[in-house]
């Protein structure tokens, strides 16, 4: 994610003041070394979100000078081994494991139980999830467990080179602001971040680390939730807007559901996927999985082109990490010209076909100049 | 069968305006709401009772103004309503709220066992979705969250069946009452409320407590010294220092326009046309 | 067969007029239904605003202790404008900073929503998002109202209708008939953030102190209107509102929001509002017919109050406090009606329109009950005058060379040209009887 500048400009708002309570790092917290992330997986592979939260892991542990380690739990013949060695690649230093059968898909008891003991055991200063319905459903019961900070649906993560403490960034006030959050006087400190927030690691072919395995200690009969059963989405249709490398948006500008066709066909010949603002979604033009924003989905392509949408914080946030920004929109003063890379100054139903001509014309010569 | 709502008021962040220059919130006139969120598990909550009869009970935690939110509630059919606010619960962040509102359910509890506990998914102001996940750990209930279904209750065996949303599909979890649940948002659609029970809502006596009253002993855990997280400093988006490069219309043909972005986008970025010659090929 | 009454009263609206009957019963004791239809009290109700004191001061005495006020008015300025300038009046006193004050701006969503909590306080019941359809009779006696929501039927003693210029239950009922376009004024307003700083420094005032402009003139395109330009704590509001009628006629078809937005440009206008960023832009209709205008308000079991009866001083751009009094005497009237347990007829209300007649109301409404006709037929005022008056001062005021006799000669002639003696006389005439 292109990191902003902290800014130099005063806040808004002054800090909160201590109030009474304790702002310093206890001793005996001040043991608790180490990034962790916590690995979420499911059918054989590891979601990116946890690949994503490695990157940052690296580099938080890089500035604090610690290592990194990722906690990964599952049933006793699942890969876990392998993708611990994949996370060395990512830069893991360590990889804690539990094989257990009560692991076999996820449930919030033994994974609570899981990630806590080892939380207890090992001490990290800080741990990462995935804001996704699994980390999201673990991260809080972790955090009540072990009566410490969360801090949610993280946009940037810092080290405060003051206190040495992590230094959480996110949307507030409906997106409007930011601020930063912290957690001085607990351990561990723990944050989740959304999937496509932050950006992919290179993966380094070679990196090794130390896998260290530990056992769970629960009996199914202990455990009172059971998973009956888990039935997969079905694939046909299944709209894939987060790993999409080329997206075209639609908004409101468009005037109205029809016009969307004009969204779609620049986007086939382009190969990529089809977003749209919330207000669109709402409205009910098109599906909500291609809510892009910040209640919808973070995206990442290497081009999004924006077509009638004006590009309030709302949206922004959720694509402004795109490579390429290309904003259409007969306003002048639309925000969206802001951040966007180019723009067009006029009406989409024009310019939308104007270049999906141009990509088709260009992309069929250039491809028999290949063939 | 006694179920247990949590409900938080919020300012309807859609209408938030920040002023651009000083950076100051207007909330001038904005309204308060009930936070989307929480009206999903509302409605389940409600249908639960027209199927196994019983009570609903709302509970919120929040200034004196948050009695209007609870009061909605009751309009659509709940049946009690609990506001449990005082000034040490000021500045509160998630851990000390799951603390003072199990300590609450604690107490509600006591007037008549509490079969669920239904909270919101997450807060529109908040998003962090963690105080149900709090109170279940607090008060060792089994914890359900995304839930896009309550496929079958059962309160002789005490047992629940639900599907809950998980990454590329659904799972079918059964647990044990007493249990909380959070609902997935657009599960169900929150029926209208009728006159009399708008009338009846206007009315009526939504019981007051404060930190004694909800049971609540520590005060170290809750408001600002029970929570964890401190909120360092408010700030507004870094401007990007660059603007767009305009293209303009009105001096060049449509064409000419699209093939000059064409270029640039393809400049700026090498490895895209390669990549989306690929996808033609593939 | 008639339902026995739930409530004494049930008040259709929460507006200031619908909250100061509903007060006022409820603190007496009543049992008072109040049915609103936006999403909170005040939500659909818009005004420039101004809050005169004296009507709430007669139903809240200590309104000054809690109410959200933003500032009082010290200087009152009167503007008449053409293309580039214009010409003016400015009354500014310290005899306005003694408290007790006088006016106020306000800001109507967080006044309305005070005035609410006042409501439930006294014992008030409130339902908002709840559309009152239509009155429910039993033969001629209105016996309650019939709502938009599930088992929707409620009943009592007497209604009050306060819903607003455009009450459709009244009509419904026979009561009266349509609001004719050129009874009513469509004005549209919009609130500019500014902060306090730059407002003290733009208007010379306190930080308490505000300033009033109202302007006539080219900003109304010819038609029949007034602008307006009011400080509020740490926000401008800025608004025009012209007649219905004229807004129909109106060759240009100009519509209110681009006379809105011209006046924003306009030279002497837009160095005041530089800097201010939009956070509200509504609209809203405007009783105007005054006197003539006001409808039949009392019939056997029903009042009508605000608003929806038209109780509007065009002239002195007085609405709110005619619809707080009004709300008032209707309060009064139900409350002494219920006193006397003689039931609620016609004849058991009728004190409500005695009351009205003996007050401000109607002696103001009567005293300006021509202005409005005479205006229609006399659009000189709001096109020629402003033109030549602009001219005749800027000629006067310029050092050019000429000779002050010349250009008072100058000015005579161009008014005389544009209007010939017999219709400046005639002018003078009728501005004098519409002020009378």
């Amino acid at each position: 994610m292109n990191a902003p500048t902290v800014p130099d400009r005063k806040p808004a708002a002054p800090a909160r003041r201590a109030g009474g309570r304790n702002l310093e790092l206890p001793e005996h917290l001040k043991a608790y070394k180490g990034v962790w992330v916590f690995l979420e997986h499911d059918l054989g592979h590891v979601h990116s979100v946890s690949w994503e939260l490695l990157g940052e892991a690296r580099k938080l542990a890089d500035k604090l000078g610690s290592d990194v380690a990722v906690a990964v739990l599952g049933g006793p013949d699942e890969p876990l081994e392998q993708f611990a060695a994949e996370a060395f690649g990512f830069g893991a230093d360590k990889a804690y494991v539990m094989h257990d059968p009560v692991l076999l898909g996820y449930r919030n008891e033994p994974f609570t139980k899981g990630l806590t003991d080892l939380v207890n055991r090992y001490q990290p200063e800080i741990l990462l999830l995935g804001a996704t319905s699994m980390g999201r459903d673990l991260a809080g019961s972790v955090a009540t467990t072990l009566a410490t900070g969360l801090t949610a649906d993280c946009t940037e993560l810092n080290i405060d080179p003051a206190s040495r403490a992590l230094a959480a960034t996110r949307p507030t006030f409906g997106g409007s602001l930011l601020c930063t959050i912290m957690t001085l006087a607990y351990r561990p400190q723990m944050a989740t971040v959304r999937p496509r927030v932050m950006a992919m690691p290179q993966a380094q072919a070679g990196r090794a680390g130390e896998i260290v395995q530990e056992t769970l200690g629960l009996v199914e009969t202990a455990i009172v939730t059971k998973l009956l059963d888990f039935i997969a989405d079905a694939n046909s249709n299944r709209i894939n807007l987060p790993y999409a490398d080329v997206i075209v948006s639609g908004g409101k500008g468009l005037k109205n559901p029809e016009n969307f066709r004009l969204v779609f066909e620049l986007a086939r010949v382009l190969g990529g996927e089809v977003g749209a603002t919330r207000p669109c979604v709402q409205a009910g033009w098109v599906d909500a999985e291609r809510q892009v924003g910040q209640t919808g989905k973070t995206v990442r392509p290497k081009l999004y082109i924006a077509a009638g949408i004006s590009g309030a914080i709302q949206h922004r946030v959720g694509m402004e990490s795109s490579d390429v920004i290309v904003a259409i929109n007969t306003d002048a003063n639309a925000p969206i010209f802001d951040f966007a890379h180019y723009g067009i100054v006029g009406n989409a139903l024009q310019v939308l076909p104007a270049l999906t001509q141009a990509f088709a014309d260009h992309l069929a010569l250039r491809g028999k100049a290949a063939a | 069968m006694h179920i247990v709502v949590c409900i938080k008021q919020v300012p309807d962040s859609a209408q938030i305006r920040v002023h651009p220059v000083t950076n100051t919130i207007m909330r001038q006139g904005v309204p308060a709401i009930v936070n989307p969120y929480d009206l999903f598990s509302l409605e389940e909550a409600l249908r639960l009772k027209d199927r196994f009869g019983g009570k609903v009970t709302m509970l919120c935690m929040g200034p004196p103004q948050a009695e209007d939110a609870l009061r909605k509630c009751i309009s659509y059919g709940a049946d009690d309503a609990v506001l449990v606010t005082d000034r040490a619960f000021a500045g509160a962040d998630t851990l000390a709220t799951s603390y003072a509102l199990a300590a609450a359910i604690r107490q509600i509890a006591k007037e008549q066992a509490v079969d669920i506990v239904f909270t919101g998914k997450q807060t529109i102001d908040g998003d962090t979705a963690q105080v149900g996940p709090g109170i279940a750990k607090r008060m060792g209930l089994q914890l359900l969250t995304y839930v896009s279904k309550i496929v079958e209750t059962d309160l002789d065996a005490r047992t629940i069946i639900v599907e809950r949303r998980a990454e590329g599909g659904v799972q079918v979890l059964k647990t044990a009452l007493p249990c909380l649940v959070t609902m997935l948002e657009n599960t169900n659609e929150l029926r209208f409320a009728t006159l009399p029970s708008m009338i009846h809502a206007a009315g009526f006596p939504v019981r007051k407590w404060n930190r004694e009253q909800a049971g609540i002993e520590d005060v170290s855990r809750i408001g600002l010294k029970g929570s964890p997280t401190v909120v360092s400093k408010v700030f507004g988006p870094t401007p990007r220092s660059e603007k767009a490069e305009m293209l303009e219309l009105d001096t060049s043909s449509l064409r000419d326009v699209s093939l000059n972005l064409l270029q640039k986008i393809f400049t700026r970025h090498p490895t895209l046309e390669a990549d989306l010659l690929m996808k033609g090929t593939s | 067969m008639k339902k026995p009454s739930q409530f004494d009263a049930i008040v259709v609206g929460a507006g200031p007029s619908g909250n100061a009957a509903a007060y006022l019963m409820a603190k007496a004791g009543l049992k008072v239904l109040q049915i609103e239809r936006g999403e909170y009290p005040g939500s659909k109700n818009v005004q420039g605003a101004i809050l005169y004191a004296k009507a709430l001061e007669e139903i809240i005495p200590d309104f000054r202790e809690d109410a959200p006020l933003e500032r009082h008015i010290i200087e009152q300025r009167m503007w008449m404008l053409d293309d580039t300038s214009f010409v003016g009046t400015h009354v500014r006193s310290d005899d306005y900073n003694k408290p007790p004050y006088n006016r106020y701006t306000i800001i109507r969503a967080q006044f309305d929503k005070w005035f609410s909590s006042k409501v439930r306080e006294a014992g008030g019941l409130l339902i908002c998002e709840t559309t009152v359809n239509h009155l429910i009779m039993d033969g001629d006696q209105v016996v309650g109202v019939q709502c938009d929501r599930e088992q929707g039927d409620v009943y009592a003693d007497v209604v009050i209708l306060a819903d607003g210029v455009n009450s459709t239950l009244a009509r419904k009922a026979g009561f009266h008939g349509e609001i004719e376009a050129r009874n009513v004024a469509l004005a549209v307003k919009e609130i500019l953030f500014m902060p306090e700083e730059t407002i003290r420094q733009r208007f010379n005032i306190g930080e308490e102190e505000g300033v009033v402009i109202e302007m006539v003139g080219r900003i109304t395109d010819g038609m029949m209107g007034t602008g307006f330009l009011y400080t509020n704590k740490e926000s401008l509001t800025i608004g025009v509102g012209c007649m219905l009628s004229d807004f129909k006629k109106n060759p240009n078809r100009t519509s209110p929001y681009v006379l809105l937005e011209q006046m924003k440009h306009h030279p002497s206008i837009a160095p005041l509002i530089a800097g201010g960023e939009m956070k509200e832009y509504c609209a809203h209709l405007i009783p105007e017919g005054g006197f003539n205008a006001v409808p039949q308000v009392y019939g056997h079991g029903w009042m009508i109050v605000g608003d929806s009866g038209g109780f509007v001083n065009a002239a002195h751009r007085e609405g709110s406090n005619l619809a707080m009094t009004t709300g008032r005497l209707a309060a009064e009237t139900v409350i002494a009606a219920k006193a006397a347990g003689r039931g609620y007829r016609a004849n058991a209300l009728s004190p409500y329109k005695a009351a009205l007649d003996d007050s401000f109301v109607m002696k103001d409404l009567h005293k300006y009950r021509d202005m409005p006709d005479i205006l229609h037929r006399n659009p000189q005022f709001f096109t020629t005058y402003p033109d030549l008056l602009a001219n005749a001062a800027r000629t006067m005021i310029t050092v050019d060379g000429v000779d002050k006799k010349t250009k008072k000669r100058e000015v005579m002639s161009s008014f005389r040209q544009r209007r010939s003696l017999s219709g400046l006389v005639g002018d003078a005439y009728k501005l004098w009887r519409a002020f009378r």
